[in-house]
């Protein structure tokens, strides 16, 4: 008995010191997928996610004078495994969940919300959740799936001289949720414009596309836009190549232009076309603290040579913006130790402009970002990027630009007001 | 010849090649089937391991580096330059064979006399331990595949083509990849070569005499452990070269394991204990499946090709259960 008691009095003591050891850091949970098919996109992804709260751990003492609690949870891509993550780490005082996933997006967005913890779904999940006055909890600036497809037109736009009447272009799609979404904005962009739209779905996972890939050959599209994931952009790639289609009139979704993604096809992908909210390359000074605090230290998540990879840019920039909101959180608030709730107005309030970005040392690494009680969609803005097979790098080739949002806003308003309506939430007014 | 025809002949053209691809995964379904009646559902991913050490080989990755860095905290990646792609072939093969020889020590030794249901688990979890392994030992990140094969639309059979249409309807000729070309060369040579060593070799007798009646080989003295072992690293080879030719497409990552998705169809069309039947099926698939998305396809949303190939084969299945080339079941009550 004397013995069980002691024990008992061991964890529950441990449990105690655990928990405020926990309660008394910034705690970011990272629901990673290191494992499975879509591990080579969720690797560096992961790394540059943790490496950058490293790193403020290492070189700052964290955010604010608060050390940063980073956990993370494998989720394997899959939408059950991500959910339970999501269950298994709330409780630890997380602030925000990046989930990686769009269908772990979908799951979150009335638990978190419930939960009172914000969600950020950088460039995926419901495009519509940018109307911050539907979705009080979820965020996903720097711009969404609909800004994408309308900035990639407004790019062909620019190819074509400003007139696209008549042309046609094909969207080469994965048959999901997270693939059909640019179709409703093409389809009022095709109208706007006067260009024909063909839609060629591919069955996950897309190994095989040489249907669709025959049909492009036949058809001729002006140009092809893809909404791929996983092995569907490197056979997408690889198929444009055989069939000799004009790899600069093909042009991708940020999910479908990582190095992965290229770099199977070898030479034939030189020239494909892709657009990003973020730089590329390791050639800002935020590199020397990361290769100095953090890889030279042996305290990188991964060994280092993802630096500078898209996908490791990406996650880099993903928890740049969540330090950021917390950092925003802390001044509002005045505390340095703060809530999920007072993250949210962190990340309501956001606003990072050039200079702040210059002084984090990310200079032009991406458009300023200005969040608002209205608009969880940030600016809307990117940029489009080209690889060069022979450098195996991809550069940005035009600045950071805007989406339609005469036609994008419409839709969004249109879908949220759906979503609304649904589940019974009365819109929140925005001062 | 108006385009619409030789678009269509492009379609099965094309559906013929990718049939032989099905056929390349079916293949290793159907040997160690018919040798020892265990579903293999490691099948795909014995062609993402076999690929992965290939490519491993090829470019002098050492195995487990990752696993030996983090333990003894160095920072070896690369043992050298890498090596020869023939070389790197015989080497995967070496691996294949150990597991194989592993696969009938560690698992099916242990499971002989069992239910079929018991062995096709076993057959699971040898999927999941593999795709862990090969994780473990060369990375879950994406590599190029590059043994030399040639690839892209073949100029010479657009040039031929072209002139077939009907003068002034701007024809670009036929497609046809010149990979796809290689791997209907390597599926005939594979059939040719497994056919000749089932027939007139020792082994392969054997091989066929336990594929008939287990018992009766065993009575007769044949090693039903030296057979399977035997089998499965003919799976292996199998694995090996329909990792090559998807990979060779994609590189080499770890949804190559799900080609063995489009090897299911394929298997209930042919049957599971025909190799004839594995190409046949294969090739019935492939223009199968091109032909309903050419033609229904465009009215009913695209993406029709994997549920099609199923549909095709359960109607098969609904007047020859046994698939086309399968042994017929006749169980006496």
């Amino acid at each position: 008995m004397k013995l069980k008691s002691l024990i008992a009095a061991s964890l529950a003591a441990a449990m105690a010191l655990g928990a405020g050891a926990v309660s008394a850091d910034l705690t970011f949970p990272s629901l990673s997928y290191r494992t499975g098919p879509y591990a080579p996109n969720g690797i560096p992804f992961a790394d540059g996610y943790a490496d950058y709260f490293t790193l403020l751990n290492e070189r700052d003492g964290g955010i604010g004078g608060e050390k940063i609690n980073f956990i993370e949870c494998e989720t394997g891509y899959n939408t059950e495994k991500g959910v339970e993550c999501y269950e298994s780490t709330k409780g630890q005082g997380a602030l925000v969940y990046q989930p990686l996933s769009t269908g772990i997006t979908y799951q979150l967005i009335p638990k978190a919300t419930a939960d009172d913890i914000p969600v950020h779904s950088m460039g995926y999940g419901r495009t519509s959740a940018a109307n911050g006055k539907v979705f009080s909890h979820i965020f996903n600036y720097p711009g969404t799936y609909w800004d994408a497809a309308s900035i990639i037109v407004k790019h062909i736009l620019d190819q074509e001289g400003g007139d696209v009447n008549g042309k046609t272009i094909a969207l080469v799609y994965h048959n999901s949720a997270y693939g059909k979404e640019p179709i409703r904005t093409l389809e009022e962009l095709a109208k706007k414009h006067g260009f024909n739209l063909t839609l060629l779905a591919v069955d996950h996972p897309g190994q095989e596309q040489k249907s669709q890939w025959l049909q492009i050959r036949r058809e001729r599209p002006d140009y092809v836009l893809m909404w791929g994931w996983g092995v569907m952009n490197q056979v997408a790639v690889q198929e444009a190549a055989n069939t000799r289609f004009p790899m600069d009139h093909f042009i991708g979704v940020w999910w479908s232009a990582s190095e992965n993604d290229v770099l199977p096809a070898g030479d034939g992908a030189n020239g494909y076309k892709a657009i990003n909210f973020h730089g590329v390359g390791k050639g800002f000074p935020l590199y020397d603290d990361l290769q100095k605090h953090v890889v030279d230290a042996g305290k990188a998540a991964g060994d280092g040579s993802n630096l500078g990879t898209v996908l490791y840019n990406r996650g880099m920039y993903a928890a740049m913006l969540a330090s950021e909101a917390a950092r925003t959180a802390q001044e509002i608030h005045g505390v340095s130790n703060i809530t999920s709730a007072q993250m949210r107005d962190g990340m309501e309030a956001l606003k990072i402009d050039q200079a702040r970005m210059a002084e984090i040392g990310l200079p032009n690494f991406g458009p300023d970002i200005n969040v608002s009680c209205d608009s969880h969609g940030g600016p809307g803005q990117a940029a489009i990027m080209q690889w060069d097979a022979g450098a195996k790098t991809w550069s940005l080739i035009t600045d950071y630009t805007g989406a339609d949002r005469e036609v994008v806003d419409a839709l969004i308003m249109e879908d949220s007001a759906a979503y609304a309506a649904e589940n019974s939430i009365t819109p929140r007014t925005c001062g | 010849m108006s385009p619409m025809i030789l678009n269509t002949i492009e379609v099965m053209l094309n559906g013929l090649m990718t049939g032989v691809m099905y056929s390349l995964v079916a293949l290793g379904f159907v040997l160690i089937f018919k040798a020892s009646g265990i579903f293999n559902y490691a099948q795909g991913v014995m062609a993402l391991f076999a690929a992965l050490t290939l490519v491993g080989f090829q470019s002098g990755q050492i195995p487990f580096s990752h696993l030996i860095n983090v333990v003894f905290g160095t920072d070896y990646h690369n043992w050298g330059p890498g090596m020869n792609a023939f070389l790197a072939i015989l080497l995967t093969m070496a691996v294949m064979v150990l597991l194989a020889w592993l696969v009938e020590r560690l698992v099916l030794r242990h499971l002989v006399n069992q239910e079929p249901i018991i062995l096709f688990m076993a057959t699971i979890g040898l999927a999941f331990f593999m795709e862990g392994l090969g994780d473990m030992m060369w990375g879950a990140n994406i590599k190029v595949l590059d043994i030399g094969l040639p690839s892209g639309g073949s100029f010479w059979w657009e040039d031929v083509t072209r002139v077939w249409a009907t003068e002034g309807s701007d024809y670009y000729g036929m497609y046809i990849d010149v990979l796809d070309l290689w791997a209907a060369g390597i599926a005939i040579v594979l059939v040719v070569a497994l056919t000749l060593f089932s027939q007139y070799t020792k082994t392969g007798r054997a091989l066929r005499a336990v594929a008939d009646d287990h018992q009766a080989a065993l009575t007769v003295g044949i090693s039903l452990r030296t057979i399977w072992i035997v089998v499965w690293s003919i799976a292996g080879f199998v694995a090996l070269v329909a990792g090559i030719m998807w990979g060779s497409k994609s590189g080499i990552q770890f949804s190559l394991s799900l080609i063995a998705l489009k090897a299911l169809p394929v298997l209930i069309l042919g049957g599971f204990t025909s190799i004839p039947g594995a190409i046949v099926g294969g090739l019935i698939i492939g223009v199968g499946e091109k032909l309903f998305e050419f033609t229904i396809g465009p009215l009913i949303g695209g993406a029709t090709e994997n549920w099609f190939a199923y549909v095709l084969a359960l109607v098969f299945l609904m007047f020859r259960p046994q698939g086309l080339y399968g042994d017929k079941i006749i169980e006496r009550v």
